[in-house]
């Protein structure tokens, strides 16, 4: 039934190279959460420091009770058995077919006999629309199916957890809908809480509940999917528009004298806020909220046309 | 600290961290279950790119070794002994050098492009994510393997190398077989095969330590496997002559001399 992750003010530096400093934020329990960035803001390497990969500088991250910036080895290996993690590429074993790939977490923490592992690893095939694949090598298939026998993989063993890195990297849009589709129908069935890295707006735009925002070596906002996109912060705005006009630049930040030239500019108004995706099988999800609630309780006004079936084409 | 003191004091930070990983490794040897599967699956590739290269390297070296100081000692007169030296030379340096070349050229880059290739592509982050440490399910049982394998590479490089000595010794030179495999025992003895085995062990473990440390720290990409597997094979190659000059040292102090 999915765990809360509560990081607080987390910082980490590659030698002098600061990533990003002071990063708190909580990610709910059973929510789908998408971390946005423009490239090269540290995202994957905020991804790595949550499963322990990385070890941040200062801050903590809270998983159950556990610290993962500075509990044991032991610690984190079995911590780790909650987390499902789907890598940019998959990374599947390349010398093992899909389905010794699927089954290797199986195989590997469970006693499960080959029957059981088989019926395990098929249902999640199934799941990710990858059988009668089972006997390719990860080199023989497209990015797409690595992606989608990595996500098998990821689920093998019921996660808590579910860490996902660039799911629409190197897939063409009707795939990226359809992964879309299978997270928020994955959610709706084992309430496990999602962190999804990505860049894709449209992604940004249907299928959370909460977005944030790396910008700057700092996390500029993190909060319901409603404040995000209703919200009048030029950097928010600017990334999830996906504009020219704003303080992100080409490089990095713009200097002041961009920032004065385009001072007279009017950032276009802010596009309505689209529905968010439904389970396919329109039984809602439990941590999911009526459109429009956030904005009502907080008082704010929502694009005009926003909520509406049309809102997802603008 | 300033830039050039840390520029310098680099090296030393590498050594510690490879030893650093070797006590990892140690440590991993007694962590449960033991990958058996994985361990038979590396002993036998491992044995099957080295073997033949081995075999082949051994013949010459084995004759190399009779022609010299087969020639040396006719100009003591004193050919009788000339089947006891090659023994010598054969088992206690030859044999552990010869495979200490292979599993380090052969066994060794195989393990750091295999480790290198699954770092960049991020399965070794995959295998910690699912729970598990690549160091115990990947590192321990390669380097059992190596181990395992230098012991008997070098066992089929001592035969062979002795048997190409007698072969050279006997038609090239015109030493007489009798005298050649009686002088055996008269300079050589058994703790010679020990040390060589020894010798073989340890550097089995060093090659396939510092290779699979560099190909677990593979970075930047494709090239950053090929530097891996180059360093690797470079370093190993280093430590293993020094090592080796180390260990023939101690034994020659430590085990007296035959006198025939």
């Amino acid at each position: 039934m999915g765990v809360e992750i509560a990081v607080d003010s987390l910082t980490k530096a590659f030698g002098k190279q600061l990533i990003w400093a002071d990063v708190s934020l909580t990610i709910p329990a059973g929510e789908i959460s998408v971390m946005l960035g423009p490239s090269g803001t540290g995202k994957s390497v905020f991804l790595k420091a949550l499963i322990g990969l990385i070890k941040p500088d200062r801050g903590s991250i809270l998983i159950e009770g556990t610290d993962i910036a500075s509990c044991s080895e032991k610690d984190l290996y079995e911590i780790r058995k909650l987390f499902g993690v789907l890598f940019q590429d998959g990374a599947m074993f390349g010398s093992m077919n899909l389905y010794d790939n699927v089954a290797f977490p199986l195989r590997e923490h469970t006693k499960k006999s080959e029957s059981q592992i088989r019926d395990v690893v098929m249902e999640k095939m199934d799941l990710v629309g990858l059988l009668g694949a089972e006997d390719k090598l990860p080199g023989e298939i497209s990015g797409g199916m690595r992606k989608r026998a990595g996500l098998a993989r990821a689920l093998v063993l019921d996660p808590e957890i579910l860490l996902i890195d660039e799911p629409d990297s190197g897939l063409d849009p009707v795939r990226t809908s359809f992964i879309n589709q299978l997270f928020i129908d994955l959610n709706a069935q084992i309430d496990a809480t999602f962190l999804i890295v990505t860049h894709d707006i449209n992604t940004a735009r249907t299928v959370p509940d909460n977005l944030g925002l790396l910008y700057h070596k700092h996390l500029a906002m993190f909060g319901h999917r409603e404040q995000l996109l209703s919200s009048e912060e030029p950097v928010v705005r600017q990334f999830l528009n996906a504009q020219t006009v704003g303080p992100i630049g080409m490089s990095e930040e713009k200097d002041a004298d961009e920032l004065a030239a385009e001072k007279d500019l009017h950032m276009p108004p802010l596009p309505p806020i689209a529905l968010q995706l439904e389970p396919s099988n329109g039984i809602p999800r439990k941590s999911q909220r009526p459109p429009g609630e956030w904005c009502r309780e907080n008082g704010v006004t929502p694009p005009p046309g926003s909520f509406t079936p049309e809102a997802a084409l603008s | 600290m300033s830039s050039t003191a840390t520029r310098l004091l680099a090296p030393v930070g590498t050594a510690g961290k490879l030893f650093a990983f070797g006590l990892d490794v140690g440590r991993g040897l007694f962590r449960r279950p033991f990958q058996l599967r994985e361990f038979i699956q590396q002993a036998w590739f491992i044995a099957s790119v080295t073997i033949i290269p081995t075999a082949l390297v051994a013949i010459p070296f084995g004759a190399v070794i009779a022609l010299q100081v087969g020639g040396l000692i006719k100009q003591f007169g004193a050919q009788s002994f000339t089947g006891s030296a090659s023994v010598l030379a054969v088992i206690q340096q030859a044999g552990p050098i010869a495979t200490a070349l292979l599993i380090a050229g052969a066994g060794g880059s195989a393990i750091a492009a295999d480790l290198g290739a699954r770092k960049i592509r991020e399965e070794l982050d995959a295998m910690m994510v699912l729970g598990i440490d690549p160091i115990q399910r990947l590192v321990v049982p390669r380097v059992l393997a190596c181990m395992l394998v230098a012991v008997f590479l070098n066992g089929m490089v001592s035969v062979v190398g002795v048997a190409g000595g007698y072969v050279f010794n006997v038609v090239l030179q015109d030493g007489t077989p009798g005298s050649y495999l009686a002088s055996f025992t008269a300079l050589a003895q058994l703790p010679d095969v020990w040390i060589g085995m020894v010798k073989a062990l340890i550097f089995g473990l060093i090659a396939a330590i510092v290779a699979a440390y560099k190909g677990m720290n593979a970075a930047g990409g494709p090239k950053g496997v090929g530097d891996a597997v180059n360093e690797s094979v470079v370093i190993t190659f280093l430590l293993l002559f020094v090592v080796n000059f180390v260990l023939s040292t101690i034994y020659l102090q430590v085990v007296p001399p035959k006198t025939g």
